[in-house]
C-alpha cells in the first residue's frame, strides 16, 4: 500500500492546485458579462452559423483513416526501442505488420478513399 | 523468443485463411463489378482449402504461441464446422446479394475475416486471444448486418448490433481484467493453477467469470441478453442472418466451453446454478415469444434464441468430470444439427424473399406445398428438425443432449427442455400447416446454388439422423484437451 502514497499525494496536489486556480479567480476576479464574452471561441474568428452544422462526411472518412494509420504507426515505437533484443524475429514480425497495413492502404487508395472529390 | 514450426502448425488453418482474405481483398479490387461471382468462388475456394488443412490435422494435439492457442480434437471439430458454415453462407449469399442489388466484393472478404475470427476463438487458450478473436469475428459481422445500406432496417440492424456487441465486448474485457486481478494471469491454464491456491480471491474470480459469461451471453443470444437478436436478425440481409445465426453461435459456444471447462472448473459450484437458470430462461422465453410472431425472420430469430437455451444445457454439468466430455460431445452434436437445419431454413426464406422486404410473412408461405412441393418438403424437414421430431437430426441432437443432462443429474432442466420443445411444435408446425393446408400463390426464385444448398442441408438433416452414431463418435473425439 505504501508505494501508492506518492500517487495519492500527486492526485491530491493536482486537485488542490486546479481548484485553487479556478476558485481564487472566482472569488477575487471582476465579473463583467458582455455579449462578446459569451460567444463561443472559434480561434479568433467571428462565429458564424450554428455549432451543430452538418459536415461533409469526407471529413469523417479522413479522420478514420488518419486514426487508423496513425495509431498503427505508434506500434513502431516500442518495437524500435526493443529492436536489439527482438532481433531478426522482431524484424520479420514488423515486416508482416507493415504488409498487412499496406493491404489496407492499397485498398483505401484504390477505392478512392484518399481523393477529396 | 522464437517460434518453431510447431507453433505455426497450431494456427496453420487460421493463418492460411487470414492471408487468403487479405489477398482476396486486393484481388477483388481488380475484378470488374459485373463479375463478382469470381470473388465468391475464390472465397469459397479459400474456405475449402482451409477445410482440407483442418481435416489433415485430425488427431494432432498441441499448444503453440507461448500457450496462447491450442490445436486439439475440439478445435479441429469446431473449425471444420465453422468452415462448412462459411461455405454454406457464401452459397446462400451469392445469388441473394445479386438479386437484392447489394453485391459487392467486400461481402465475401468480410465473411472470410469473420470465419477466421471464429476459428481463432475455438483455439484460444488465453483470455486476451479470446478477446482479439471476439473482435475479429464481430466487426465484420457489424458491417455485414448493415450491408443492405441505404435500406433503413439494415442500417438499424448494423447500428444495434454494433452498439450491443461493443457493450458485450466491454463485459468480456472487464471480466478478463477482474480475473487477471484475482489470479495474475490471463492464460487459462494459469488461471486454474492460481485458483487452486488459497491466497486467490474467489469472490473476484467469480465476478470476473460471471462478467465473461454475460459478455458471451450477448454473443450467443441467451436470455436476458437477447434483446438485440430479433431486430438484428430481421433487419440484416437474410443471407447474413443465416451465417450469423450459425457461425457466431458456434464460435461463442466454443469459446464459452473452452474457457469455462478449462479455466473455471473450481467455480462450478456457483456457476452451475447460474447456467441452469440461464438455460431454462432462454428456452422458455425464446419459445414462448416465438409463438406470436407473424414474420418468418423474427420467428426464426426467436427460434435461434430458444436453441441457444438448448445448447446451454450442455454447459450446466461442466464442472462434473464424469459427464463433462459426453455433455460437450452432445453440445457439439447439437451445434452441427442446428447449423445444417438453420442454413436450410434460411435458404427457404431466401427463396421466397422479394425486394424491399416482401414475401417474409408466414402467410406468404400459403400454397407452397402445391406449387413447389420440393421446397415445401425441405422446409417441412427443417421445421421438424427444429422441433425435434423424427426423422431429423434435430431429434437425435435433443436426445443426446437430454441424455447428457439427465446423466449429470439435472432432470428438472431436461423436463423444461421437453416441455418447451412441445411449445415450439406449435409455431414450427404452423408454417407446415400454412404451406400445405392454405391456398395461395407463392412465388419463388430459382438459383442453382440456393437450391443445391437447401437440398444438401435437407438431405444431411434426414440421412445423418438415420446413422447418428458415426457423427456422434466424431463429436466424442472432439473433447477438450486440458493443457
Amino acid at each position: 500500500m505504501l508505494e501508492y502514497v506518492a500517487i495519492a499525494l500527486l492526485i491530491a496536489l493536482a486537485l488542490v492546485v486546479a481548484l485553487a486556480a479556478i476558485g481564487l479567480g472566482y472569488l477575487f476576479g471582476p465579473r463583467k458579462q458582455s455579449a462578446v464574452k459569451a460567444q463561443p471561441y472559434e480561434s479568433g474568428i467571428n462565429p458564424f452559423g450554428e455549432g451543430t452544422r452538418r459536415m461533409p462526411v469526407r471529413f469523417y472518412l479522413i479522420a478514420v483513416l488518419f486514426i487508423l494509420f496513425d495509431i498503427e504507426v505508434v506500434f513502431f515505437l516500442p518495437w524500435a526501442i526493443a529492436f536489439r533484443q527482438l532481433g531478426l524475429f522482431g524484424l520479420i514480425e514488423m515486416v508482416l505488420f507493415i504488409v498487412i497495413l499496406l493491404v489496407g492502404y492499397i485498398y483505401a487508395w484504390k477505392k478512392g478513399a484518399l481523393e477529396w472529390e | 523468443m522464437n517460434l518453431t514450426s510447431q507453433d505455426y502448425q497450431v494456427l496453420a488453418p487460421y493463418i492460411l485463411l487470414t492471408a487468403w482474405a487479405c489477398v482476396l481483398l486486393l484481388v477483388d479490387l481488380f475484378i470488374p463489378k459485373e463479375r463478382k461471382s469470381v470473388t465468391a468462388l475464390l472465397a469459397a475456394l479459400g474456405l475449402a482449402v482451409t477445410l482440407g488443412v483442418t481435416l489433415s490435422q485430425v488427431g494432432i494435439e498441441q499448444v503453440g504461441f507461448f500457450n496462447m492457442a491450442a490445436l486439439d480434437g475440439f478445435s479441429t471439430f469446431v473449425n471444420a464446422l465453422l468452415l462448412v458454415s462459411g461455405i454454406l453462407g457464401i452459397a446462400l449469399a451469392h445469388g441473394y446479394v445479386k438479386r437484392m442489388g447489394i453485391e459487392r466484393g467486400e461481402y465475401y472478404t468480410l465473411l472470410l475475416f469473420s470465419v477466421s475470427g471464429m476459428m481463432l476463438m475455438a483455439q484460444a487458450t488465453d483470455l486476451i486471444i479470446v478477446f482479439i478473436a471476439l473482435e475479429l469475428l464481430s466487426i465484420p459481422l457489424y458491417v455485414l448486418a448493415a450491408f443492405a445500406r441505404p435500406q433503413l432496417s439494415s442500417e438499424e440492424a448494423g447500428m444495434k448490433y454494433f452498439l450491443l456487441g461493443a457493450f458485450a465486448t466491454g463485459f468480456v474485457v472487464y471480466g478478463t481484467a477482474l480475473v487477471f486481478g484475482a489470479t495474475g494471469t490471463t492464460s487459462l491454464a494459469g488461471i486454474v493453477a492460481a485458483a487452486a491456491s488459497p491466497s486467490t480471491s474467489t469472490l473476484l474470480l467469480t465476478i470476473g467469470a460471471a462478467l465473461v459469461l454475460v459478455g458471451f451471453g450477448f454473443k450467443v443470444a441467451a436470455v436476458p441478453f437477447h434483446m438485440w437478436t430479433p431486430d438484428v436478425y430481421q433487419g440484416a440481409p437474410t443471407a447474413v442472418t443465416a451465417f450469423m445465426a450459425s457461425g457466431a453461435k458456434i464460435a461463442g459456444f466454443a469459446a464459452l466451453l473452452r474457457v469455462f471447462a478449462t479455466a473455471f472448473p473450481a467455480l462450478a459450484v456457483d456457476m452451475t446454478a447460474v447456467l441452469w437458470a440461464l438455460a431454462a430462461l432462454t428456452m422458455i422465453v425464446g419459445n414462448v415469444i416465438a409463438i406470436s410472431q407473424t414474420d418468418i425472420k423474427r420467428m426464426l430469430a426467436y427460434s435461434s434464441i430458444a436453441h441457444a437455451g438448448y445448447i446451454l444445457m450442455a454447459f450446466v454439468p461442466y464442472g462434473n468430470p464424469a459427464v463433462r466430455d459426453v455433455s460437450i460431445a452432445a453440445g457439439l452434436f447439437y451445434l452441427v444439427a442446428y447449423a445444417f437445419t438453420n442454413f436450410g431454413a434460411w435458404g427457404v426464406v431466401i427463396a421466397l424473399e422479394k425486394k424491399e422486404e416482401k414475401g417474409l410473412a408466414i402467410a406468404d408461405y400459403a400454397g407452397l406445398g402445391r406449387k413447389h412441393p420440393l421446397l415445401a418438403a425441405a422446409m417441412t424437414v427443417f421445421m421438424l428438425s427444429l422441433v425435434g421430431l423424427p426423422p431429423t437430426l434435430g431429434l437425435v441432437g435433443k436426445v443426446y443432449l437430454f441424455r447428457a443432462v439427465i446423466a449429470g443429474g439435472f432432470t428438472g432442466l431436461a423436463i423444461i427442455g421437453v416441455l418447451t420443445s412441445l411449445i415450439s411444435a406449435y409455431y414450427y408446425l404452423r408454417v407446415v400447416v400454412t404451406m400445405y393446408m392454405k391456398e395461395g400463390e407463392p412465388e419463388t426464385v430459382r438459383e442453382t446454388w440456393l437450391s443445391l444448398t437447401t437440398a444438401l442441408t435437407a438431405i444431411v438433416t434426414v440421412v445423418f439422423s438415420l446413422l447418428p452414431q458415426s457423427l456422434f463418435e466424431w463429436a466424442s473425439t472432439a473433447v477438450l484437451k486440458l493443457f
